[in-house]
């Protein structure tokens, strides 16, 4: 039996870690604190950039924790965590207690929850919802107003909780921007005579065959992008939606009525991760994620020895980088393991 | 005729210092508006008269104020103010009693001991001379407390101390060697004579077992004479003119003369009472939260007296009121920072001396020909006739639950009301204000009051703390203006408004605006107790936090906000209330974001505890009895 190792969190990351040091010979104990694994990729629709259905993924990553030296640990959060003589034990909020070489941390990241951000009106007014909202109605099959209508003016707004010190994250996600594009897209496709808005700050397009989308929605749908940052949000008498927001490109106030609006919600620390860091003396940095031990060649490495990180618990990723991240991940533990045997 | 020279630096002190006072009396009155002058005249030759005497007895001597904050810091003002005015005074009476003849120039008094060395030998005599070496001892204690201060604050239970300009030291050297050397040159002519009470007769016998007390204390009559002549000459031109500035302060107040908004004498009284005692320091959250520790008002002030550039410190603050609230002198902090924040004022920044005494008038720049005014493209308005406007401002319009509770409670109340900026009004120019923009301010001002009077409303309602204080001051209305809280108090006490109640623990913060900047306390409260269980902390009412999004800072980041909005939820919630309450939206959504406790606005808690229309009426109501069934 090989070095054992502790994966906490089976989400995209941590299966894709948990996978391959189970087929490296590893033990592998993989935690997750929901009862199914799979993380924030199961609350997806369709994927960017090539609308590739979500449930593809979940299967390749169930197919990747399926192996002979790996236990899964499903309804179970890790509560503590202590170093004893180069030993990693964990305590679990089901009373276990798991012994480890090696520690992966793959707790990823929580949506910004959108009632912070007050004046969008998130949690009162019906029409206001979450990207996240909006992918479960694509999962539906139907995207309605809550009073049954069909929305035919849908405004989609950038950067909510991200960007925005006010909130307390100047950091950006990097993934919203994207994520609008690609859910604007697919509004159009569904509600053909729909007209759908953007309001954005920048447009950041940086990752592979994001402009060509970004074209495409232009192009081929006919998205509008608005830039200015939405102010407010009121309701009128018939239940359709007041949005103020300044067109900074025009240089002019616009006020518009919608049907219906989506909030893009940004990446922050998740809730698990930060108990975790609290419980474990994990350093986390401005961003309030993880802190990684070197931007250029410790991403995965953390400022104790044997404790690794994986994906979107130290910075804002899209599925690619995090399964990418958690290979990496891999590659550390392995070498930090060879150091104890020798 | 007792002289001797060591008496000139005294006398010359004193009588460059009485005459000093005087011209800078005339000065100052002569400065004050014609109003003001009478007001003065009134109160000097009238019933305030007692009031402003007990009040210099109390305050300027007794220190009471002082007392309150820090019993420690308190006695030492109080010993060096009250132990030094019943020196002079019972030294005056020595001297006329004891001395060879009655009415005697000043320094008689101040230097008896020197003339009459042989006084306090027996009877009444000795038993002067204790009362004397009394008080002598009492100042020393409290000078010892002052010295030790300057070392070590806490000591007199303080954080900070202020930081003191050469002038200022130079003078504080001064006063803290008068009364050594008083000590020394008694307890030397005492040790030579054989005479003395308990503390100058026992130092001079020990001193003069050893040292010829006979020489020795001569130059120390002279230290003493210098020192007091020093710290006379010294005084208007350092901290220690609050002495003189306070008496006459005092009396302008007590005849109700106010800062009001603009710069005058009675603003230069209050810039020159200050004595940097360091109390508004300790309140400050910029100092306790943040660590910002230059900008509170003893600094502002001691820039305005001492010509300086204070721009930088005059926007960094967030014009909570704390310092007001806590100042013992009473000095207006906040409505002089004001002053300060407003553009062509140049009354407090004189150049010269000269300047300062003669100030230019105000310049008012006229709008040049052809220039639009900033806010020329509103267009008039013409609003529907109603009784009660609502006025939510754009901080609750940023806050839709507090504006949905509000009209709830409104269409629940059944009074005829408009909803003036539902569809987004015009700023109520209070942020504009704050930021020294009067003239833009007003532009706002006349606009919303033009939209007002055209309603023919006897009620403004409005939501936002903010706005209600620029109603209230800067806005000539025939309306009544209410803050929210204190609508829907009168809508329970008018039995219109049914409410629930439940058994929510609830602690109230007190909003800055409304609270100290309005003086709404109470109201607030009683209609919390009506639905939830109101809970008491130290942070009540005068003590509250703030919140730290206040619009009147210009300077500090969302870093340096969020920090100090941390430590009043910490403050706020020590009891674990279920709910937090606040009663200003801007309030509401910076503690929100310091904390896990849910934050609501007043209005919202009462919205959710209205008791629901009596059922009868869903017989008529076709739309109700649809969708719930009669019971």
């Amino acid at each position: 039996m090989g070095r054992r190792v502790v994966v906490i969190g089976a989400g995209a990351a941590g299966m894709e870690a948990a996978g391959q040091l189970a087929k490296a010979g590893c033990s592998v104990t993989l935690v997750e604190k929901e009862e199914e694994t799979g993380g924030n990729v199961r609350n997806w629709y369709h994927l960017f950039p090539d609308h590739r259905d979500s449930k593809e993924v979940i299967s390749y990553l169930d197919s990747r924790v399926a192996h002979k030296n790996l236990t899964l640990i499903t309804g179970t959060t890790v509560e503590d965590m202590e170093q004893d003589h180069g030993q990693f034990i964990l305590k679990t909020g089901d009373g276990m207690a798991l012994e480890a070489d090696a520690v992966v941390v793959s707790t990823g990241f929580d949506l910004f929850r959108s009632e912070r951000k007050e004046e969008y009106g998130y949690g009162i007014y019906d029409n206001v919802i979450s990207s996240a909202d909006l992918e479960k109605m694509f999962r539906k099959g139907e995207v309605l107003r809550h009073d049954g209508e069909i929305p035919r003016r849908i405004g989609l707004v950038h950067c909510v909780g991200s960007r925005d010190e006010k909130v307390g994250n100047p950091y950006c996600s990097k993934l919203c921007c994207v994520t609008a594009v690609k859910q604007a897209m697919e509004l159009k496709k569904k509600l053909n005579t729909a007209r759908v808005f953007c309001f954005y700050m920048d447009m950041r397009m940086g990752g592979a065959l994001y402009e060509e989308l970004y074209r495409e929605s232009q192009e081929k749908y006919g998205i509008n992008y608005i830039r200015g940052k939405v102010s407010e949000v009121s309701e009128n008498f018939d239940n359709r939606l007041v949005v103020k927001v300044e067109d900074t490109l025009a240089g002019r106030p616009l006020k518009m009525e919608l049907d219906m609006l989506v909030l893009m919600a940004g990446m922050e620390m998740s809730e698990s991760g930060a108990r975790l860091a609290r419980a474990a003396g994990l350093k986390t940095g401005e961003n309030k994620f993880f802190a990684i031990a070197d931007h250029h060649f410790g991403s995965n490495k953390s400022e104790l020895n044997g404790i690794f990180y994986a994906g979107t618990c130290t910075m804002p990723m899209n599925i690619t980088e995090t399964i990418s991240h958690a290979r990496a991940a891999v590659a550390d533990v392995l070498d930090y393991l060879n150091t104890l045997s020798g | 005729m007792q002289f001797d020279p060591f008496v000139i630096p005294f006398n010359v002190g004193l009588y460059f210092i009485l005459i000093y006072a005087v011209v800078r009396s005339v000065i100052w009155f002569r400065g004050l508006s014609r109003p003001d002058k009478l007001r003065l005249q009134r109160g000097f030759f009238g019933r305030s008269f007692g009031q402003s005497i007990r009040e210099i007895f109390m305050e300027s001597l007794i220190h009471r104020r002082i007392f309150k904050a820090s019993p420690r810091l308190g006695y030492m003002h109080m010993s060096l103010a009250f132990g030094w005015f019943l020196l002079i005074l019972f030294g005056t009476l020595e001297a006329d009693i004891f001395g060879e003849k009655h009415l005697n120039p000043p320094y008689k008094a101040i230097f008896f001991k020197f003339f009459n060395p042989d006084h306090g030998r027996s009877g009444l005599e000795a038993v002067w001379a204790f009362l004397m070496d009394f008080l002598l001892a009492f100042i020393l204690s409290g000078l010892l407390l002052a010295v030790i201060k300057r070392v070590w604050s806490r000591v007199v239970g303080m954080k900070k101390t202020t930081k003191l300009k050469a002038l200022d030291k130079v003078a504080m050297l001064s006063l803290w060697s008068v009364f050594p050397s008083r000590l020394l040159a008694e307890s030397f002519t005492s040790g030579a004579y054989g005479t003395g009470s308990f503390l100058t007769g026992s130092l001079g016998s020990w001193l003069s077992s050893f040292l010829p007390a006979h020489e020795m204390a001569y130059p120390f009559w002279w230290l003493y004479s210098l020192s007091l002549g020093a710290f006379f000459i010294l005084l208007p031109v350092t901290r220690y003119m609050h002495i003189p500035s306070e008496l006459f302060l005092i009396f302008a107040r007590n005849s109700g003369i106010r800062t009001g908004d603009r710069a005058g004498a009675f603003t230069e009284m209050q810039i020159y009472s200050c004595s940097s005692c360091g109390i508004c320091i300790d309140v400050c959250q910029l100092n306790f939260s943040t660590g910002i520790t230059n900008i509170q008002s003893a600094y502002l002030l001691k820039g305005i007296r001492n010509d300086k550039d204070v721009s930088d410190i005059a926007f960094n603050c967030l014009m909570c009121g704390r310092c007001d609230q806590n100042c013992p002198v009473g000095i207006e902090l906040t409505p002089i920072r004001m002053i300060q924040r407003r553009a062509g004022e140049p009354q407090l920044k004189a150049k010269s001396l000269l300047k300062r005494y003669f100030p230019d008038n105000p310049v008012v720049q006229p709008l040049k020909n052809g220039t639009e005014p900033a806010f020329a493209f509103l267009k008039p308005q013409e609003p529907e006739k109603t009784d009660v406007l609502y006025f939510a401002g754009c901080m609750t319009h940023l806050t839709p639950s507090i504006k949905n509770a509000m009209i709830s409670i409104l269409e629940a109340s059944g009074v005829k009301y408009t909803f003036i900026d539902k569809d987004g009004g015009v700023c109520c120019g209070r942020p504009l204000m704050l930021a020294g923009q009067t003239k833009e301010a007003r532009e706002l001002i006349n606009f919303n009051s033009e939209l007002i009077w055209k309603s023919g409303a006897h009620t403004l309602v409005t939501s936002c703390p903010i706005c209600y204080k620029i109603f209230k001051e800067s806005y000539y209305l025939d309306v009544e203006v209410l803050h929210h809280t204190q609508f829907i108090k009168d809508l329970i006490d008018e039995g219109i408004l049914k409410l629930n109640f439940s058994r929510k623990k609830v602690t109230y913060h007190t909003p800055c605006d409304l609270g100290r900047g309005s003086g709404v306390y109470d109201e607030p409260k009683e209609v919390l107790r009506h639905v939830v269980r109101l809970q008491k902390t130290d942070a009540d009412d005068e003590n509250a936090p703030c919140c730290g999004g206040s619009l009147g800072n210009m300077k500090i980041n969302h870093h340096q906000r969020h920090k100090i909005a941390v430590d009043a939820v910490r403050m706020l919630t020590v009891k674990d209330p279920d709910i937090l309450a606040t009663s200003c939206p801007l309030c509401k959504k910076t503690l929100a974001a310091a904390t896990g406790t849910r934050v609501a606005d007043i209005a919202e808690i009462v919205a959710e505890a209205i008791v629901p229309a009596d059922p009868v009426k869903r017989f008529t109501d076709p739309l109700h009895r649809m969708k719930q069934p009669v019971i």
